[in-house]
């Protein structure tokens, strides 16, 4: 009884540690966010603040439109996320379940399509944007992302669909369900977890997204968060740190947020069935 | 299904937006890329983008904020897709390229005499590609040593001005006596190995790229290029007057050990000094010395920020009115100040406020005569040089890792490998 309390112990101890370690990040610039430049600039940092101020939230609302440029995050990340997952799931349904030679070489160019590095991609998708008249606009923005975004999203989902047993949809055709009612009652709630991680997915990649953003929007009023944040850096790296870490902390916060709220959706859902009743 | 479908056409409503373009038949509007990001050059360079706009009705300027980060590639992207700023703010060293590449407007005849004759030749060379000048040099930053004064004073050294400046063999003795168990006497921040040696070595004669009788550069690495690297490899190996761990680090990093007692030296451009006025420990007198001066004394390259037109834009002549109004003498000063920077122009570093000994402002505006063009400026394939040779090569002597020798090798033989294929 004894060693098995202990080995519990441990166990929780070392969950603490890991805890921790995946937390320091995110610590460490709250921690940054909270202290004066004369203490940033201390050779002995402390993890709490000796003298907490929030005049760099305020310096860094003050100098750079963070708010407008989080909602036009925000709009870019949930429209990303929810087209990508839109077109992603039927097709990722008929290529899990048509196992034919196209299915088939769809998904190898699908895994190719990942190989290609933004720098090799931005100039002609300049140029076809500019053709569509979506330069500096959310919407091209959007359509980048979900472009970029839908490979991964199909890759993922197929293997989602794949682990949907076919006899469940079967046994639903043979109970007398049509091929909607079995997609609607029988595949989708089952689907759930994974369409769930797929969105998030989609959702923190153009969150965090600066490349494409910098380079196709011109307006600052369309600017979205991690280009604004890069207004905190200078020349030769040198940054405007205090400001900087409020910034980047308070971008970090709708992510997490997002993540909280699907999780459990993601745990219940995979779970569910798991055990045979 | 359909509250979704709602959702997303709701979602994609808001996110959509045009751009706004130039207006027909109205006035003129110019897009400004400005890339000031501190917190006084951007407030300086907004008032006056509105005092240009309250003042020139027909001309409308629209201020957008860039930003140093990958501003090489954003820049790329724009010419080639025809979506460029008006009017663009880089650096020189950034604009061999786009010069090249024929994406900025050559200023030869569009620049007013007063510009013109306000900013020395040795500035205009900075942004001066073949016959064509492609960019209007504003603001430079010399390096600089920043020393905590207690030191120097308890150690008794001769305290360097410009007009009697450290040799480096004397900035070595100094960095010696300046040290011992735990203290150094400088710290170097080389994470960017290569402009700032190459920059220093100027000052000692040296100048690496040599450009021969039929226009083409070659490295030469030759005695006068040698000092430099090898006070501060001797400083780090030899003489332990330097720590190793500093030289993967940025200048900002360094700053606690500096307030820390630490480090004595910490040569750092002009415009650190902002910082250091923000976050150096009530107490601490730090001072602004010049860098060690060599055989041609304290000559040493800079690659100062600039503004260009873009060859696209249909208004290059209200372009350049504008870039002229920025740089008027009294605006440059506030941009000047604004960045902690030096001006370019010779009336506007006559003004007071650069000559103050309060921040080393005297000390950073006695050296602007002796600012030349980093050696490195109009070569051709000198970013992928500096990535591939240049950087980890100068890494691993300072670290000790490699000898003179062999850096030597690598920067002449894999160099010239390197800029061949851009000169063929």
């Amino acid at each position: 009884m004894r060693t098995r309390r202990a080995a519990r112990a441990g166990q929780y101890a070392a969950l603490l540690g890991y805890l921790l370690f995946l937390a320091f990040p995110l610590l460490w610039l709250l921690s940054t966010a909270l202290k004066s430049p004369r203490e940033l600039g201390s050779p002995h940092p402390t993890w709490i603040p000796r003298h907490p101020t929030l005049a760099n939230v305020r310096q860094a609302f003050t100098e750079q439109p963070l708010a407008h440029a989080a909602l036009n995050s925000l709009l870019v990340a949930l429209a990303t996320a929810v087209v990508a997952v839109t077109l992603a799931t039927p097709m990722a349904y008929v290529m899990a379940r048509h196992r034919t030679r196209l299915a088939r070489a769809a998904t190898g160019w699908v895994v190719v399509s990942q190989a290609f590095p933004f720098v090799l991609v931005i100039i002609p998708l300049f140029l076809v944007l500019k053709n569509l008249r979506l330069i500096d606009s959310l919407t091209g923005l959007v359509l980048v992302y979900v472009v970029w975004a839908l490979p991964f999203a199909l890759w993922t989902l197929t293997g989602h669909v794949r682990a949907v047993p076919a006899e469940l949809e079967e046994a639903a055709a043979v109970d007398g369900a049509g091929r909607l009612r079995t997609l609607v009652s029988v595949t989708a709630p089952l689907l759930a977890p994974g369409i769930a991680a797929t969105a998030l997915f989609a959702f923190v990649t153009a969150w965090n997204e600066f490349f494409f953003a910098l380079v196709l929007l011109k307006s600052p009023g369309r600017q979205t968060l991690p280009v604004v944040l890069t207004h905190f850096i200078g020349a030769e790296g040198v940054a405007d740190l205090g400001p900087l870490a409020a910034a980047a902390f308070l971008a970090t916060l709708p992510s997490v947020a997002v993540f909280a709220l699907v999780q459990r959706r993601i745990t219940s859902g995979l779970l569910a069935g798991a055990v045979k009743s | 299904m359909r509250t979704l479908a709602k959702a997303l056409v709701l979602l994609l409503l808001l996110a959509g937006c045009s751009a706004p373009g130039h207006r027909d038949g109205g006035p003129i509007t110019l897009r400004f890329q400005s890339l000031a990001w501190q917190q006084e050059s951007v407030a300086a360079v907004k008032d006056l983008v509105k005092e240009w706009n309250a003042t020139h009705p027909d001309v409308r300027v629209e201020y957008v904020q860039g930003s140093w980060d990958s501003v090489h590639d954003q820049l790329l992207t724009a010419f080639e897709g025809g979506e460029a700023p008006d009017v663009v703010h880089d650096a020189s060293d950034d604009l061999a390229d786009f010069a090249y590449g024929g994406h900025l407007a050559d200023l030869t005849g569009l620049l007013p005499a007063r510009l013109k004759s306000g900013i020395p030749p040795s500035s205009w060379r900075t942004t001066t590609f073949g016959h064509g000048v492609y960019g209007v040099p504003f603001l430079q930053e010399p390096r600089v040593l920043i020393a905590d004064a207690a030191r120097l004073r308890a150690a008794k050294v001769r305290v360097p001005t410009p007009e009697r400046p450290w040799s480096w063999t004397e900035f070595r003795q100094v960095a010696k006596r300046l040290s011992g168990p735990g203290r150094y006497g400088v710290a170097w921040p080389l994470k960017e190995p290569v402009s700032a040696t190459l920059n220093l070595s100027l000052s000692a004669g040296g100048g690496l790229f040599h450009r021969d009788a039929d226009g083409k550069v070659a490295v030469r690495f030759t005695a006068a290029d040698a000092v430099v690297p090898r006070t501060i490899h001797d400083q780090v190996a030899v003489d332990h007057s330097a720590p190793a761990s500093t030289l993967g680090s940025g200048g900002s990093d360094t700053l606690p050990g500096l307030f820390a007692g630490r480090y004595a030296m910490v040569p750092l451009g002009f415009s650190y000094r902002q910082q250091i006025a923000q976050q150096a420990p009530k107490g601490f007198r730090w001072q602004v010395l010049p860098a060690p001066a060599g055989a041609d004394g304290l000559v040493q390259g800079v690659s100062p920020q600039t503004l260009s037109v873009a060859a696209a834009c249909p208004h290059k002549k209200e372009a350049v009115a504008f870039v002229d109004f920025l740089l008027r003498p009294e605006n440059m000063v506030r941009l000047a100040l604004g960045d902690w920077m030096l001006p370019t122009g010779t009336e506007a570093l006559k003004d007071p406020a650069l000559h103050t000994r309060e921040n080393g402002w005297a000390t950073g505006t006695a050296l602007a005569a002796r600012l030349r063009p980093a050696p490195a400026q109009s070569v051709r394939g000198y970013p992928e040089w500096k990535d591939k040779v240049a950087t980890p090569a100068f890494q691993e002597y300072y670290s000790g890792a490699i000898g003179l020798g062999e850096l030597r090798g690598r920067l002449e033989k894999d160099g010239n490998l390197v800029l061949a294929r851009y000169q063929r």
